[in-house]
C-alpha cells in the first residue's frame, strides 16, 4: 500500500499527487513511468513520473481524469493509500550532450515534459518551452515551466491565456526566427505529437516523443503496448516510452489507443454514478 | 490382490457444453472411493520406475500405498517431502510423458492415474488440515528469490525449511507467476495457488510484490542489502509474434496479454475494471498448452467459433493430450496444417480476417518433427475478429541487461550449470529463465536443485 502524502487539484480535470514509494523514488529518472492499481480489483494503468524526491521518498504523478480508474484515483485524498504502485519502468529520457532544446508539451503531457525541461535546465542546456492547452482554466505548471525555461510560449486554443493558436504555430515561429535546436522533445496528445513531428521533419530537427499506449504489466510481458517504429514492432514499456518521433507510426498508435474506448466510456459513467450515489 | 482393471478410474468432469460457458474448474476430482480404487491398481513395484519419471522424484508408490490404507494425510506428508505445490502439479503436470509413462500398468492398458491421485491427496489435505506449517528456527542467513512463479516458490519453500530468511521479489501485484497470470481458473483455481503461497508465508517466506528486479532494485544491490545468495526465477515472459502484416491491428493479442487480462485482471467477471474485446470468431495461432488455454478461455467469454490454427498436424500438437481432448469436447475447431500469412483489417484497423496457407509435412527437421511445407496456391481466409498469437515466449532481457557478468545464450536464456549456478558467484537460476518456455514441474525441479546448491554455497562461506 502506498500513501498519498499530498494532493493538489491543478485544474478541474487534472490532479497532482505525491505518493510515498521510497524504492521507486530512489531510482526514478525523467521519462520513466510507474504502473498503479487504485484498489484490489482495479486495472493497471501507466502514469509517467512527473517528479521525484529521493530524500522524501516520494514520486509525483499528475493525471487527467479521463476514465473510471483516474476518477477513482481522484477520489482518494491525502492520507489514503493506493493499492499497488510499481516502477520506475521504461528507459529514462536521454538528456546528455544537448545544448539547445525545444520542449513542447500539450495538456496533461506538460506534466511529463516538465521534469525533462527541469533536468535539461539544470544541466545547463538552453530550454525553449512551448506548452499548449484548450483554455486558461486548463493551464498547469506555468510557474514551474517559467522557472526552468529561457523562452516560454504558452498557447491556448481559444486565446483565453497566452497566445491563441497551436503549439506547432509557436514552434514554427521560433524555428523561423532562426533558432537552431539540437532536439525537439514533444509530449502530449498523439495528434499533437504527430503534427510536431511533421513540422520538425521538414526542418530536419531530431525529435523525441514520449508514447503512452495501453499496457498491462509494463515489463514486456503482454505486448499490448506495441508500436511500429521505423517499420519494426517495439514495446513502449521496455523499448521506450521515448522514441524517434520521425519513425513512429502515429496513425496506427492513434487507432490502437481507441481499442477500448466504448468500454472505458461506459465504465467511467458507472463510476461517476456510484460516486454521485455515495454523495446523496 | 490389486485392482486389475485395464482402465483408470475416470475423472469426473463438468459437462463440456455447460463448462464452455463458465470458468469453474473442469475436472472435479476423485472421491475417496475412486481414489482408493485407483490406488489399488498400483503394483507397488520394487524398482519404482515411475519415480524416475518425476522431475522432483516424489516417492510415488509410497504415497499411493498410504491412499490404499486410507491414510490420506500420510500420503500428503510423503508428497510434501519432495513437492512444494502438489495441488498445482496434480492438475497441470504432463504426467502422461513423465511418471505415468513409466508405469508398468501402462504396458497393457492404462497406467495408474498418478496425477489424479496426487491432486486428490493435496485437495484432501487442504480441506482437512487444521495446522499451518511452522516457521523453522532461523539460521540467520538471508536469500533473495526473483519471481514468485513455480521455480521461485519451490526454491523459497526449500530454503525456508532449512532455516533461511527468504524474501521473494515479484514484479506483478500478485504472487504466483504463470500460475496466476497464465493458467486459467478452469484448469487451476486461483484459490489453490493462494493457499500454497499462504503456506510458504507461514514458513516465514516474505513476498514483496511490485518490485521489478533490474528496475526497482538491481541484483548487485540485493547483495549490498545482506542477501548472501540470489535465485533468478524470472520466467520467460516476453511474447513472440510472427512478424506478418497486420499483427498490430486491433483485435490481435499475444496469448500472454489475452490470458493476463482474463486471469490476473479477472476480465472474465462482469464489472471487472480491465476490458477485453468482445469477439465472435477467434483464431488462436499455435498448438501448445497455452494455445489451448487461450482458445478455451475465448470460448468461455462467449465467442461462437474458436479455431486453433497450427502449422503441423493433430498428432504433432505439443499440448497435453488431455487439454486437446477437453478443447475438442468444448467445441474448439482445429485447423491444423494451416499457417497464417497476414491478418486483415478494416478502415478502423479492426481485425476482419486472417489469410492462411495450407501446409503439408515433409522430412523430419533438426527437432525430429516433420517439417511443414507450404502447399502452392493454397491461400484462403478465415473469417475472424480476433487473433491470439500463442507461438512461444522468450526470457525478459531486463535482468541480464542490468547485471554485469551474467552470461546468456543466443536465445537470451541465462546459462546455469546442473546445480543452477550462473556465471556469477552466489547467483543461481532456474525455470523458464534458463530453459525457455517449459513446464511448471521442470521449473519446480530446478528451484529445488538450486535451493540445495545455495545452501551448500552459503555454508561453505561461513
Amino acid at each position: 500500500m502506498y500513501k498519498i502524502l499530498r494532493k493538489e487539484v491543478l485544474n478541474p480535470t487534472v490532479t497532482l499527487m505525491d505518493v510515498y514509494a521510497p524504492l521507486v523514488a530512489k531510482k526514478a529518472e525523467p521519462g520513466q513511468f510507474i504502473i498503479l492499481r487504485v484498489d484490489e480489483n482495479g486495472e493497471r494503468i501507466p502514469l509517467t513520473v512527473a517528479d521525484f524526491d529521493r530524500e522524501a521518498g516520494t514520486i509525483t504523478i499528475i493525471f487527467q481524469i479521463v476514465g473510471s480508474t483516474t476518477e477513482k484515483l481522484n477520489h482518494l485524498n491525502e492520507g489514503d493509500y493506493i493499492h499497488d504502485f510499481v516502477g520506475p519502468l521504461g528507459v529514462p529520457s536521454h538528456t546528455e550532450g544537448l545544448k539547445k532544446v525545444a520542449v513542447v508539451g500539450g495538456g496533461v503531457g506538460c506534466a511529463i515534459a516538465y521534469p525533462i525541461a527541469k533536468k535539461l535546465h539544470n544541466l545547463g542546456c538552453e530550454v525553449h518551452t512551448i506548452i499548449g492547452f484548450r483554455n486558461k482554466d486548463l493551464v498547469i505548471l506555468e510557474d514551474e515551466f517559467t522557472a526552468v525555461s529561457d523562452v516560454l510560449e504558452l498557447m491556448t486554443d481559444d486565446g483565453s491565456h497566452g497566445t491563441k493558436g497551436l503549439v506547432t504555430n509557436a514552434l514554427l515561429g521560433l524555428i523561423e526566427e532562426g533558432h537552431n535546436y539540437d532536439q525537439v522533445i514533444a509530449i502530449g496528445p498523439l495528434v499533437m505529437m504527430k503534427f510536431v513531428c511533421q513540422l520538425t521533419k521538414q526542418y530536419g530537427i531530431p525529435t523525441v516523443v514520449s508514447m503512452n499506449p495501453i499496457m498491462i504489466d509494463g515489463t514486456g510481458m503482454c505486448g499490448g503496448c506495441r508500436l511500429t517504429v521505423g517499420g519494426q514492432t517495439k514495446f513502449a514499456c521496455v523499448d521506450g516510452p521515448d522514441f524517434d518521433g520521425h519513425l513512429v507510426d502515429f496513425d496506427e498508435a492513434i487507432e490502437r489507443s481507441s481499442m477500448y474506448r466504448g468500454f472505458e466510456r461506459q465504465k467511467h459513467e458507472e463510476t461517476c454514478n456510484l460516486f454521485k450515489k455515495e454523495v446523496q | 490382490m490389486p485392482n486389475m482393471s485395464l482402465k483408470k478410474n475416470e475423472m469426473p468432469v463438468q459437462d463440456p457444453m455447460v463448462r464452455n460457458g463458465n470458468f469453474l474448474e473442469v475436472a472435479l476430482g476423485y472421491t475417496e472411493e475412486q481414489a482408493v480404487n485407483e490406488a489399488e491398481r498400483c503394483l507397488n513395484c520394487k524398482n519404482k520406475p515411475c519415480v524416475g519419471g518425476c522431475p522432483v522424484a516424489i516417492d510415488i508408490p509410497a504415497f499411493i500405498m498410504k491412499i490404499k490404507e486410507r491414510d490420506f494425510e500420510g500420503a500428503y506428508q510423503i508428497i510434501a517431502k519432495s513437492s512444494a505445490l502438489p495441488a498445482v502439479c496434480g492438475r497441470v503436470c504432463p504426467q502422461e510423458t513423465q511418471c505415468e509413462s513409466k508405469c508398468v500398468r501402462g504396458i497393457k492398458g492404462e497406467p495408474v492415474a498418478i496425477g489424479r491421485l496426487e491432486r486428490f491427496v493435496a485437495d484432501w489435505h487442504n480441506a482437512h488440515a487444521t495446522e499451518k506449517p511452522q516457521k523453522p528456527e532461523s539460521n540467520g542467513h538471508k536469500c533473495a528469490i526473483i519471481g514468485a512463479g513455480p521455480s521461485g516458490l519451490t526454491c523459497a519453500g526449500d530454503l525456508a525449511k532449512m532455516g533461511y530468511e527468504v524474501t521473494i521479489f515479484e514484479a506483478l501485484h500478485l504472487a504466483g507467476g504463470v500460475l496466476v497470470y497464465g493458467i486459467p481458473e478452469f484448469r487451476l483455481p486461483k484459490k489453490i495457488v493462494a493457499d500454497e503461497i499462504e503456506n510458504l508465508k507461514a514458513l516465514g517466506v516474505k513476498v514483496e510484490t511490485n518490485v521489478v528486479i533490474g528496475r526497482t532494485i538491481e541484483i548487485d544491490e540485493l547483495f549490498e542489502m545482506g542477501y548472501e545468495s540470489v535465485f533468478i526465477g524470472s520466467g520467460a515472459g516476453l511474447p513472440n509474434f510472427m512478424n506478418i502484416p497486420g499483427e498490430n491491428l486491433k483485435g490481435v493479442y499475444s496469448a500472454n496479454e489475452f490470458l493476463t487480462r482474463v486471469n490476473l485482471m479477472k476480465s472474465y467477471r462482469k464489472g471487472s475494471d480491465t476490458p477485453i474485446k468482445d469477439c465472435k470468431n477467434v483464431a488462436v495461432v499455435g498448438g501448445g498448452n497455452v494455445a489451448m488455454d487461450a482458445a478455451r478461455s475465448a470460448k468461455r467469454l462467449g465467442a461462437e467459433n474458436v479455431y486453433i490454427v497450427y502449422r503441423r498436424g493433430m498428432s504433432e500438437l505439443p499440448a497435453r493430450k488431455e487439454e486437446v481432448e477437453h478443447a475438442e469436447e468444448e467445441g474448439i475447431i482445429f485447423k491444423t496444417l494451416t499457417n497464417p500469412v497476414e491478418i486483415l483489417g478494416d478502415e478502423h484497423k479492426l481485425v476482419t480476417g486472417m489469410k492462411c496457407v495450407e501446409m503439408e509435412l515433409g522430412e523430419p527437421d533438426a527437432s525430429g518433427r516433420r517439417r511443414p511445407i507450404v502447399k502452392p496456391d493454397s491461400e484462403f481466409v478465415i473469417d475472424v475478429d480476433c487473433v491470439i498469437m500463442s507461438i512461444g515466449t522468450s526470457p525478459n532481457p531486463l535482468i541480464r541487461n542490468t547485471t554485469k557478468g551474467l552470461d546468456t545464450n543466443k536465445w537470451g536464456c541465462l546459462i546455469a550449470d546442473e546445480n543452477g549456478l550462473t556465471s556469477r558467484e552466489g547467483i543461481y537460476a532456474g525455470g523458464d529463465a534458463v530453459t525457455g518456455a517449459a513446464t511448471v514441474i521442470l521449473a519446480m525441479g530446478a528451484g529445488k536443485t538450486a535451493a540445495k546448491a545455495m545452501d551448500e554455497y552459503i555454508r561453505s562461506k561461513n
